[in-house]
């Protein structure tokens, strides 16, 4: 109980910071409270928030996907090749969820079924898919996407400036709330995480979950190399990367806990829009990329480190306040 | 309680087996790297010639040089993701060094190099001891500080070989008895470590902390002080490998070293490197780190499309550390079941 009000403490944090980002970037400019500017930054970060939820429940139970940015490179290149062969859009998409699906579905079986650690496993599969997507396209790009869909990347919710993509993440992020926080699954990632072996002999089938887990991440990230593709209206093999360290930034500052069992969507999905926030603020008075890299990385360290200390500082005051009663009863 | 003399020899017999199966480890490792160099001087000779055997080991030195740092870290349980952006801030800050100061000697840029990545070290190893920051949140964290503070000094600039002293880019190319200069300094490291991880109490005390730091504190090992140190050293070899970086490559901009990270976790991991502690060596780490570099030029000299050779070495990645896992498990099942 006592962790959940400390867990909601730094979601509260997070969504204040959120705000404070907001009313800072307003007074930085008076053009970036509008609408467009608005749509314009919340659609630059859309990738990284669909590879976010599923990132999220992958850290929950304690595992890790770095390969999550080869995969979207390589649904970029698959799509953008399939479409450049004459294979109908839908077909080429559903393909591409294929692959991904497959993608995850190898990861999955090689930490589950060879029960090696995600992080080697995916170190090897982010080279391996990312080595298949140049194997695909080379250095060629496809960018003859049919307007219909282009316009599906950066095109708005009709009659509101809500970028599609982001639609689609809202919606996305509900689903995965839901399924995180109010069913018996997402009860059992956090058994898992928290401690497997435990989780195990209660019954929970650690093995087929974390699988399952892993297909949904190739499948969220093939469909963030579809967003992205139709986004810049390009297929190219080099699509997204390095991504893979900025999704986990931001689930990490979310509050989901390295070592698993602890965290949650809203926190992800609050941190996730810190970021983007931050950096589309500094952007817009021409802070450069370099200032936008260190406060990223200050933010991830900070958002550990100052609750470690906070909470040391408070056992330190605690354990002078108890001292004196110890001393009189010995 | 009082250890006899008898019992001695009997937990030497003991250690024996693991020992044997990490002699066996690295000796599978060795056989495989014959094999695959066997095959690829039969189908195309110059893949052995001097030349490019040269080349080869000027291109491993630098990995093989990170990873030694980075198994003293793996070691503990703990990774060091932020080295790549040591590597590439040691590489320009130390070229812009040689700008403002041609005549700087040899000794004292390597010096600088070592002295700025023990201070990028410190500051992981300070989180992580002392803050208690998990050290893949805390080296992901400065991972990003230390190449934006890079971005923001290179500020778009670039050192270029002309603006470097020719004394220091001989020192790259110059070679004693045909072993390049930079392979036997880095030989020279990885040799040192060896013998100080293997042979001496705080080296031991890297393995103890990974294998169980609950133990380890109990048995009186100073488990924080001993993190801190692992990260200086591991700061401290990837400031130094910069330095080398841009004695390799003459030309440094601010995103030198980029991806590094994982080049080099991955020669560790196929070198026998636990990333679950205590397990791992700095010959097989080296090993590893040939490996990879083999298998990278063996598929240049086979011709293999370029676009290829990612995935390729990714799959033999995945290989290697699948095989390992299974013979690993079966040696270990052989052991359990041993004394029955």
């Amino acid at each position: 109980m006592k962790s959940v009000r400390g867990l909601l403490g730094w979601e509260a944090t997070i969504l204040a910071l959120v705000v404070l980002a907001l009313l800072g970037g307003a007074l930085l400019s008076p053009d970036f409270l509008t609408a467009s500017n608005l749509s314009f930054l919340t659609a630059n970060f859309s990738e990284i928030a669909l590879m976010a939820l599923t990132m999220t429940l992958i850290i929950i139970v304690a595992e890790i996907d770095l390969s999550v940015a080869s995969i979207l490179g390589l649904a970029s290149a698959l799509l953008g090749t399939l479409w450049a062969a004459h294979v109908p859009m839908p077909l080429a998409i559903l393909l591409t969820f294929l692959a991904g699906g497959l993608a995850g579905l190898l990861n999955g079986l090689l930490v589950t079924r060879l029960g090696l650690p995600s992080l080697a496993v995916t170190i090897g599969t982010l080279a391996l898919y990312r080595g298949l997507a140049y194997a695909l396209l080379g250095d060629r790009a496809i960018a003859d996407f049919p307007p219909f869909y282009t316009n599906l990347g950066f095109g708005t919710v009709p009659g509101t400036a809500i970028p599609i993509p982001m639609a689609l993440f809202a919606v996305l992020a509900v689903l995965t709330a839901v399924l995180l926080h109010a069913t018996a699954f997402g009860r059992r990632l956090y058994a898992i995480g928290a401690n497997s072996m435990a989780a195990r002999f209660a019954g929970v089938q650690v093995e087929r979950i974390k699988l399952l887990l892993f297909v949904m991440s190739g499948l969220m990230a093939a469909l963030a190399g579809i967003v992205y593709t139709f986004r810049f209206s390009s297929a190219r093999g080099d699509n997204g990367t390095g991504l893979e360290l900025g999704v986990i930034a931001a689930v990490l500052l979310g509050g989901v806990s390295i070592f698993g069992g602890r965290g949650s969507v809203v926190g992800a999905v609050a941190a996730v829009f810190l970021i983007g926030i931050i950096n589309g603020a500094l952007t817009i008075v021409d802070v450069s990329n370099e200032i936008l890299t260190i406060v990223t990385g200050l933010l991830l360290i900070g958002s550990v480190l100052v609750p470690n200390l906070l909470a040391r500082l408070r056992a330190a005051r605690e354990r002078r306040a108890v001292r004196p009663v110890g001393d009189a009863v010995s | 309680m009082t250890a006899s003399p008898s019992e001695v020899p009997a937990s030497a017999a003991r250690a024996n087996p693991v020992q044997q199966l990490l002699r066996a480890r690295e000796l599978s490792l060795v056989l495989l790297l014959a094999v695959l160099m066997g095959v690829t001087t039969a189908i195309n000779p110059r893949f052995l010639s001097v030349g490019s055997v040269r080349d080869l080991l000027l291109n491993v030195a630098i990995i093989g040089l990170v990873v030694v740092g980075q198994t003293v870290v793996l070691l503990m349980r703990h990774v060091d993701l932020s080295v790549s952006s040591v590597v590439g801030l040691s590489a320009f800050l130390s070229g812009a060094l040689f700008v403002a100061q041609p005549s700087l000697p040899l000794p004292l840029a390597l010096l600088f190099g070592l002295l700025l990545g023990a201070v990028a070290g410190t500051i992981n190893g300070l989180l992580v001891a002392y803050g208690r920051v998990p050290a893949l949140v805390a080296t992901l964290g400065t991972l990003y500080v230390y190449r934006g503070a890079d971005y923001a000094i290179v500020h778009g600039g670039q050192i270029n070989a002309a603006n470097l002293p020719p004394s220091f880019l001989n020192f790259a190319t110059g070679s004693v008895l045909g072993v390049p200069n930079l392979v036997l300094l880095v030989l020279l490291v990885m040799v040192g470590f060896a013998v100080y991880l293997g042979s001496y109490r705080g080296g031991r005390e890297y393995y103890a902390i990974g294998s169980n730091q609950e133990a380890a504190v109990l048995a009186g090992i100073r488990v924080q002080r001993r993190t801190l140190t692992g990260f200086v050293l591991s700061g401290a070899i990837a400031g130094l490998a910069g330095v080398l970086y841009l004695a390799r490559y003459g030309t440094v901009d601010a995103s030198a070293g980029s991806g590094l990270e994982l080049q080099v976790i991955a020669a560790a991991v196929v070198g026998g490197v636990s990333i679950n502690g205590g397990v791992g060596t700095i010959a097989g780490a080296g090993i590893g780190a040939l490996l990879l570099g083999v298998i990278g030029s063996a598929l240049v000299t086979l011709r293999a499309p370029a676009f290829y050779q990612q995935a390729i070495q990714g799959a033999l990645l995945l290989l290697a550390i699948s095989v390992d896992i299974v013979l690993s498990r079966r040696t270990a099942r052989r052991l359990q079941g041993g004394p029955k």
